[in-house]
């Protein structure tokens, strides 16, 4: 496990080498003069000369990318054009925003999915298999901005049952510490707030969580098949174990490795920002943030952005490698 | 005589496909005594294991029912018995070997949990004690370094290994019954007769019956007390080992021993009975056998005869064992 793990952890130096390189190379491969297309076709000459060098752009590239590849190790991630701030520090609260909606998102996801897929899988051709799996059918094929527009219609404005769009009264906002509300919300000891916080994550959540949990669901179902006939299991039965173990500790160990893959898959799409739920619902998460930087040519946002985003969804792969390595004592000898 | 530890009259199941209904074991009856080692010869698909599943009542369901006969355990008729009281007797009062030792073990879980885990679905037994046992049915079974493997993975151990540790998950709870599907199908020639010499120790020591299912003759002559034939998933002959390897009655019995290669006639081809098993379910009146018998009669291809005795403790469903 340990020699793996390593190994795992080596393998994460190359990679992110080379996404630095594509990050580099993506605002240079923008046509034209990167200075011009920031500064815009009325500025003028002394200017763009001036952004040219603040940018380093008349280094050759080799030195530029190394430059480039000091400044973001030393966890410089540049200044924002439009704001001036810098975006390590501008990042944060987004990124908790985009990571809080994701964490209840997918703990939906996956609660629902994989059970759904375990008992779809337990009682194969029943009434509830086949309910799970057509509304699983539904749920991929669904646009999630469209589910979000009619939760909000039906929960928020026929029922009033949920807000519809923020992540917390403006009214009586959330004192930020963490940029968690809901670790906040404990921390200040207010509970009212804290509800309230749960109160906005709802709608947004499911509406992000229902994809992943369609998709859990189906590979759950399926991988377990596979597994139920496996002669282990017939092994456990013919112990004297109840059903129950069986499906859920024997088969489901066993059946957790693909379905492990699509949760880490999902996770880091999830948390690389989705954009439209994001703008449908209010929510000041990353997507919107490179959506807005995008709309702003803010051309250091969305490239130290996109680093930060492929950055999290490699160290989630390699969690979810250490994961098959817990669970699969078969992996580290591959 | 006491009552038997296994009494099974009548057995039908039958398999319910797209294609009708396939009487994969059809009227099959075996007794086995306390401490005896019964086994159950035939070529695949005759039944065999069909018959010992539905002692466990682990047929897999659907497609698979037991729709008649009875299966008495000690007088329990286990057909009628819940699938609480089976679970109460699965694994504790009837344990299980299966043929094929290489996926037979759960690859995540560690030897000890695997047989620790049998132990304490059916006595109330610390985490530690069961640990403590495992170790000891390791030690009992012939396995070296007890004390570790019991925390190895099945992929770290030989076949013959996770056969012995099976055998242990087996025993762990002393049944009363041992069901042994093929159990050294999938091993070397050595490691079989390991395997088979430490099933004969533990059904001497512990007094154990054991239902012995095998295609393998030899693995008969060596471990049986008393043998029954299947075919087609009826039982075609019985009786003593030796009665029964000396003079068979049954002409599918006689083919299966003239396709054994002997030791002291040196023979160009081996003999083999001409044709197939029948399909289950394509089967018509008369003798299942009478199409490939070489000895078939009128009356074979018309009624099926019944179990004729022989001698004492020898029966034939044979009309020319009369």
């Amino acid at each position: 496990m340990l020699s793996y793990s390593i190994r795992r952890i080596l393998m994460l130096i190359p990679v992110l080498l080379g996404m630095s390189i594509v990050v580099f190379s993506i605002i240079r491969a923008i046509p034209g003069d990167p200075a011009l297309t920031i500064l815009g076709e009325k500025a003028s000459a002394k200017a763009i000369a001036d952004l040219r060098e603040v940018l380093g752009l008349n280094n050759p590239w080799y030195i530029q990318y190394f430059d480039y590849l000091k400044q973001i190790i030393t966890g410089d991630l540049g200044v924002s054009l439009h704001t001036g701030a810098s975006i390590a520090k501008e990042i944060g609260p987004y990124l908790a925003a985009t990571t809080e909606l994701t964490i209840f998102s997918m703990c939906f996801a996956v609660f629902i999915g994989v059970n759904a897929g375990i008992i779809s899988a337990w009682k194969q051709n029943s009434w509830f298999d086949y309910t799970a799996m057509l509304i699983a059918l539904i749920g991929v094929s669904m646009p999630i901005f469209w589910l979000g527009l009619m939760e909000q219609w039906f929960f928020a404005q026929e029922l009033k049952w949920l807000p519809s769009v923020g992540r917390d009264n403006p009214r009586d906002p959330v004192q930020a510490i963490t940029h968690f509300y809901i670790v906040d919300t404990i921390l200040a000891g207010r509970w009212d707030q804290f509800r309230d916080v749960v109160e906005h994550l709802i709608l947004p959540g499911i509406a992000l969580g229902t994809i992943p949990m369609a998709i859990i669901a189906r590979i759950t179902r399926s991988s377990m098949l596979e597994v139920m006939r496996a002669d282990y299991v017939r092994t456990a039965r013919a112990k004297g174990m109840a059903q129950f173990g069986v499906v859920y500790k024997h088969a489901l160990k066993n059946a957790m490795i693909p379905v492990l893959t699509v949760i880490g898959l999902q996770t880091g799409l999830l948390l690389g920002g989705a954009v439209l739920t994001e703008t449908i619902f209010g929510w000041p998460g990353v997507g919107r943030y490179i959506y807005t930087a995008i709309g702003n040519r803010d051309y250091p946002v969305i490239q130290s952005g996109i680093l930060v985003i492929a950055t999290i969804f490699v160290l989630i792969n390699l969690l979810v490698d250490l994961l098959y390595a817990y669970i699969d004592p078969r992996i580290k000898y591959r | 005589m006491s009552q038997p530890v296994l009494q099974i009259e009548n057995l039908q199941t039958h398999f319910f496909t797209d294609r009708g209904q396939v009487p994969a074991v059809d009227g099959v009856s075996i007794t086995v005594h306390k401490g005896e080692v019964v086994g159950i010869v035939g070529e695949s698909g005759c039944g065999k294991s069909v018959t010992s599943l539905s002692i466990m009542k682990l047929v897999p369901n659907p497609p698979g029912k037991i729709v008649g006969g009875a299966i008495r355990f000690k007088g329990e008729d286990l057909v009628l018995a819940s699938e609480k009281r089976m679970r109460e007797i699965r694994g504790n009062e009837i344990a299980m070997i299966f043929q094929e030792p290489m996926t037979s073990l759960n690859p995540v879980f560690t030897i000890g949990d695997q047989i620790g885990e049998a132990i304490r679905l059916h006595t109330k037994t610390s985490k530690k004690e069961a640990r403590q046992k495992s170790i000891e049915m390791l030690k009992k079974v012939g396995i070296p370094r007890a004390e570790a493997i019991v925390d190895e993975y099945p992929h770290q151990l030989s076949g013959g290994m996770r056969q012995r540790v099976m055998i242990a998950m087996a025993m762990a709870c002393n049944p009363e019954l041992l069901i042994a599907d093929e159990p050294t199908t999938a091993l070397d020639v050595t490691i079989q007769a390991q395997i088979l010499d430490l099933m004969r120790q533990l059904n001497q020591e512990a007094d154990t019956a054991v239902l012995l299912i095998t295609h393998d003759l030899g693995v008969v002559a060596q471990m049986c007390h008393r043998v029954v034939v299947m075919y087609a998933g009826n039982v075609i002959e019985e009786g003593d080992v030796r009665t029964i390897l000396k003079n068979p009655k049954h002409p599918y019995t006689i083919g299966l021993l003239n396709s054994l290669p002997k030791l002291e006639e040196s023979q160009e081809r081996l003999y083999s009975i001409p044709g197939n098993v029948p399909i289950p379910g394509s089967l018509t009146a008369g003798c299942r056998f009478a199409p490939r018998c070489e000895q078939a009669m009128d009356r074979c291809r018309q009624e099926m005869p019944e179990l004729i005795p022989v001698e004492e403790n020898h029966r034939s469903r044979c009309w020319l064992s009369i």
